[in-house]
């Protein structure tokens, strides 16, 4: 036994030197916090995008701050043409669903977690984790470089339909070298992330610990094992999607530009292209990609409820897994979806709505779990908590949404309109960032080994819980009367009445990207002057509360762990330990 | 509940021969049977593994790509006949071959790591054989695009031969990857720190870039 652990602490031997050791780290958890501080800067970012395009809508006419300089044509004076609307809203939706919803719950938290929750030093192949971090940076970097081109951004939006994004420059101001950098970000990001999704299944498989059965695996890692697999099975369609579009683009070819195309009085040298074909390959990623950002919620949320209900989760680890892994499976089969008003047959939107309507039942399992578990607890109002709370409360209200779309009928009418902005920013966007905000409230002290603040804490939660119900909720409404989704001005007659409402979720909705700055601030704070963490804060039973705060290189200082138990023993008070030789508690 | 362990001992873990039986990463040597002073080597095969699941994202690409060469010739009126450059039968014989030569290779490590064969040179012969096979592979597959072109028949000419240029092309790169797994192999072999595991992950990889070929071959050969 001494042996081995002798061999692994040598074959681990931490690095010396700044560069290696927070830069090119090979080290999980700093690939985590590099995973998790991309992830907050994408947020800050999607978030004045999303700033600009909401004064836009509610007050035309304004000049908004940095605009002007920094697109002097798309933003002339500081107010954005309809084009540039469009690519701020393609860059809010690119950075946010890619590069602040993929990584962050998943990249960021799942490599500082998961070799910890099963116990190991690090994750199966080191180098290749450093390697996708540093891709997806690159794809980061150039996807924000789309700003400072000359044609700025492109304008398809973050699904980049074709032919609009095939066809190249004659398409409009961003269509040329913007989709093209667009495309190769997208690309790279996709090789990082099955490069990830690799690493996440063969740690989960190979390196668990003595004793750490699948039974007993933590619920985030449970879910992050799931959601690997769903990554990698997606975005190893969505990369050779991407190279499809390059060589229309580049190379000349028509594998999505229809015959006939004439655009500006120009007649496109293409022929037999299928745009269809695009939005089946896209959507095939793509409604994986939207359970690939909310199933790493579920496990935080799964995670981090037991310990602050003080009671195992309703069903065991049994419900919420396999609700999670049907939720996985089905995500393949439900993209049709997305296509309803496409043209597709509509019989195949008979096809695709049914297992759409089928995949709402392990969704409402799992949030009925997490509902139900709430019953009898002996709740502690901790700031994760209250996030875990916030997460339930709008994945219900976003999903009950869910149920007027997948119906062909009822989506004629609400496609492409606002209320569909306000179900996808409920159900993937806010639940995925209130279950990551759980996360980082819950993780933070094993992270940075220091205790945030609470009371700055439950102000941010309160603020952005209510004001995300006046951002979303009035969305639903505003869609309810036609208002269409990409307009970038409501200057028809029906439309205008509703300005009022309008200026109410831009006002909404700037109140809540100022109340963010409260948890920057409580980050930084408590990052540097918060109270010294404990080893178990939160009395919780998992691996990574077994160790320092924050852990060692190796993670256990060179311990072998055992596990003898499964992850929620909790009862009130009373809690054991994964690793514990104490006898469980009765009734987990 | 599943949860419920009474007694700690009960689940002392698995038994070690099992495979995955869990260390935290850390290497796993049991005492060989019989034989207390020796050590088996039973850690966890990450590199196998982690080849099991690259191939199965590799699959889904081309099964994407294969949807999307049905979609297209179902969507467009342009869809022609393309006569495959004969060289791709000759080439399919030179990858099979370079798997069998590959096995061939295996067996002479297997003898050469139990003593049998004492000079590493043979199982490096093998390897190399192996490499230049698929070097000649890769060869070849240029020469059936240089064919197409003396035809006429670029990237952009038509879907089918944009497809033909995508499907072999793709396929190349993954081809020139297992090249460069068997490079990995050779310089470990020569310095005798190749693991089992490692070899046999090179070797999985390069098997399946053959079945990948073969059905690829059926698929251009169908459709174009």
């Amino acid at each position: 036994m001494h042996d081995m652990t002798a061999h692994a602490a040598a074959h681990h031997a931490p690095p010396q030197g700044f560069i290696r050791k927070y830069v090119f780290s090979v080290d999980h958890k700093v690939i985590g916090i590099q995973y998790t501080a991309l992830g907050l800067v994408s947020a800050f970012i999607g978030m004045a995008l999303s700033w600009a395009m909401r004064i836009h809508l509610a007050w035309p006419t304004a000049s908004i701050p940095f605009l002007g300089t920094l697109s002097p044509n798309g933003a002339p004076g500081g107010v954005p043409t309809p084009e540039y609307y469009l690519s701020l809203m393609t860059m809010h939706g690119t950075i946010m669903a890619f590069f602040l919803l993929t990584a962050a719950p998943m990249a960021g938290f799942g490599n500082f977690m998961l070799p910890i929750h099963v116990g190991a030093a690090d994750m199966a192949f080191p180098r290749l984790n450093m390697a996708s971090f540093w891709v997806t940076f690159v794809g980061f970097v150039l996807a924000c470089a789309t700003f400072f081109i000359p044609d700025g951004p492109p304008l398809s939006g973050w699904t980049a339909y074709a032919p609009l994004s095939a066809v190249g420059a004659v398409a409009g101001p961003g269509q040329g070298w913007g989709q093209n950098l667009w495309g190769l970000s997208i690309a790279l990001f996709c090789v990082a992330s099955l490069l990830g999704a690799l690493n996440f299944i063969v740690t989960t498989i190979d390196l668990r610990t003595k004793g750490m059965t699948l039974s007993r695996l933590p619920l985030a890692t449970w879910a992050w094992f799931i959601n690997a697999w769903v990554s990698l099975l997606a975005f190893a369609v969505l990369l050779p999607t991407c190279l499809l579009l390059v060589l229309d683009r580049l190379g000349g070819t028509s594998f999505f530009i229809p015959g006939g195309l004439v655009i500006n009085d120009k007649m496109l040298p293409h022929s037999g292209g299928s745009p269809l074909l695009f939005q089946h390959l896209f959507w095939f990623f793509g409604h994986p990609e939207v359970y690939i950002i909310i199933l790493p919620a579920f496990g935080i949320v799964a995670h981090v409820m037991p310990t602050f209900t003080r009671k195992p989760l309703v069903g065991g680890w049994k419900v919420i897994t396999y609700a999670m892994a049907a939720i996985g499976g089905l995500s393949f089969v439900v993209w049709g979806h997305h296509m309803f008003v496409s043209g597709m047959s509509p019989y195949m939107a008979m096809v695709f709505s049914v297992p759409t309507l089928i995949i709402t039942i392990p969704s409402v399992i799992a949030v009925l779990v997490f509902a139900f578990s709430l019953y009898g607890a002996n709740m502690r109002f901790t700031t994760p908590m209250l996030f875990c709370l916030g997460f339930i409360s709008l994945f219900i209200s976003g999903g009950i949404g869910g149920f007027f779309l997948a119906q062909p009928a009822v989506d004629s009418y609400l496609h492409a309109t606002s209320f569909v902005v306000g179900h996808f920013h409920f159900t993937m966007g806010l639940s995925a960032v209130f279950a990551a905000f759980a996360g980082f409230y819950y993780w933070f002290p094993k992270m940075w080994g220091r205790m945030m603040n609470e009371t700055l804490g439950k102000i941010h939660f309160w603020l952005s819980f209510v004001l995300v119900y006046c951002v979303f909720m009035t969305l639903h409404l505003m869609g309810l009367t036609g208002s269409v989704r990409r307009y970038s001005q409501f200057v028809a007659d029906f439309m205008v009445p509703l300005t009022p409402t309008n200026r109410f979720i831009t006002i909404a909705a700037l109140l809540l990207g100022a109340t963010q700055f409260i948890f920057f601030y409580n980050v930084i704070w408590s990052r540097f002057k918060g109270p010294k963490a404990a080893d178990n804060p939160w009395q919780a039973t998992t691996l990574e509360w077994d160790t320092t705060s924050p852990p060692p290189f190796d993670n256990f200082g060179g311990r072998q762990m055992t596990v003898y138990h499964g992850p929620m023993e909790y009862d009130g008070d009373a809690f054991v330990m994964q690793t514990s030789t104490e006898k469980s508690i009765a009734g987990t | 509940m599943a949860t419920t362990i009474h007694e700690p001992p009960q689940i002392a873990g698995r038994l070690p021969g099992e495979g995955h039986s869990g260390n935290g990463g850390g290497r796993n040597l049991v005492p060989a049977e019989g034989n207390l002073p020796a050590v088996e080597d039973h850690s966890p095969e990450l590199a196998k593994t982690g080849v099991w699941v690259g191939l199965a994202a590799v699959t889904m690409s081309f099964a994407a790509l294969t949807s999307a060469l049905v979609v297209r010739q179902g969507a467009g009126l342009d869809w022609h006949h393309l006569t495959l450059p004969p060289i791709l039968y000759p080439n399919t014989v030179v990858l099979l071959a370079s798997s069998v030569t590959l096995e061939i290779a295996r067996r002479r490590i297997v003898g050469h790591a139990r003593g049998i064969e004492s000079r590493i040179a043979v199982p490096m012969r093998w390897l190399a054989i192996t490499l230049s096979l698929g070097l000649l592979f890769v060869a070849g597959q240029y020469m059936a695009w240089l064919r197409l072109k003396a035809e006429g028949l670029y990237l952009a000419t038509n879907s089918n031969s944009s497809f033909f240029y995508v499907f072999t092309g793709v396929h190349a790169l993954h081809v020139l990857g297992g090249l460069a797994g068997l490079i990995y192999v050779m310089s470990k072999l020569n310095r005798s720190i190749l693991r089992r595991s490692t070899f046999a992950a090179a070797a999985q990889y390069w098997h399946f870039m053959g079945i990948l070929w073969l059905y690829l071959l059926w698929v251009l050969w169908m459709n174009l």
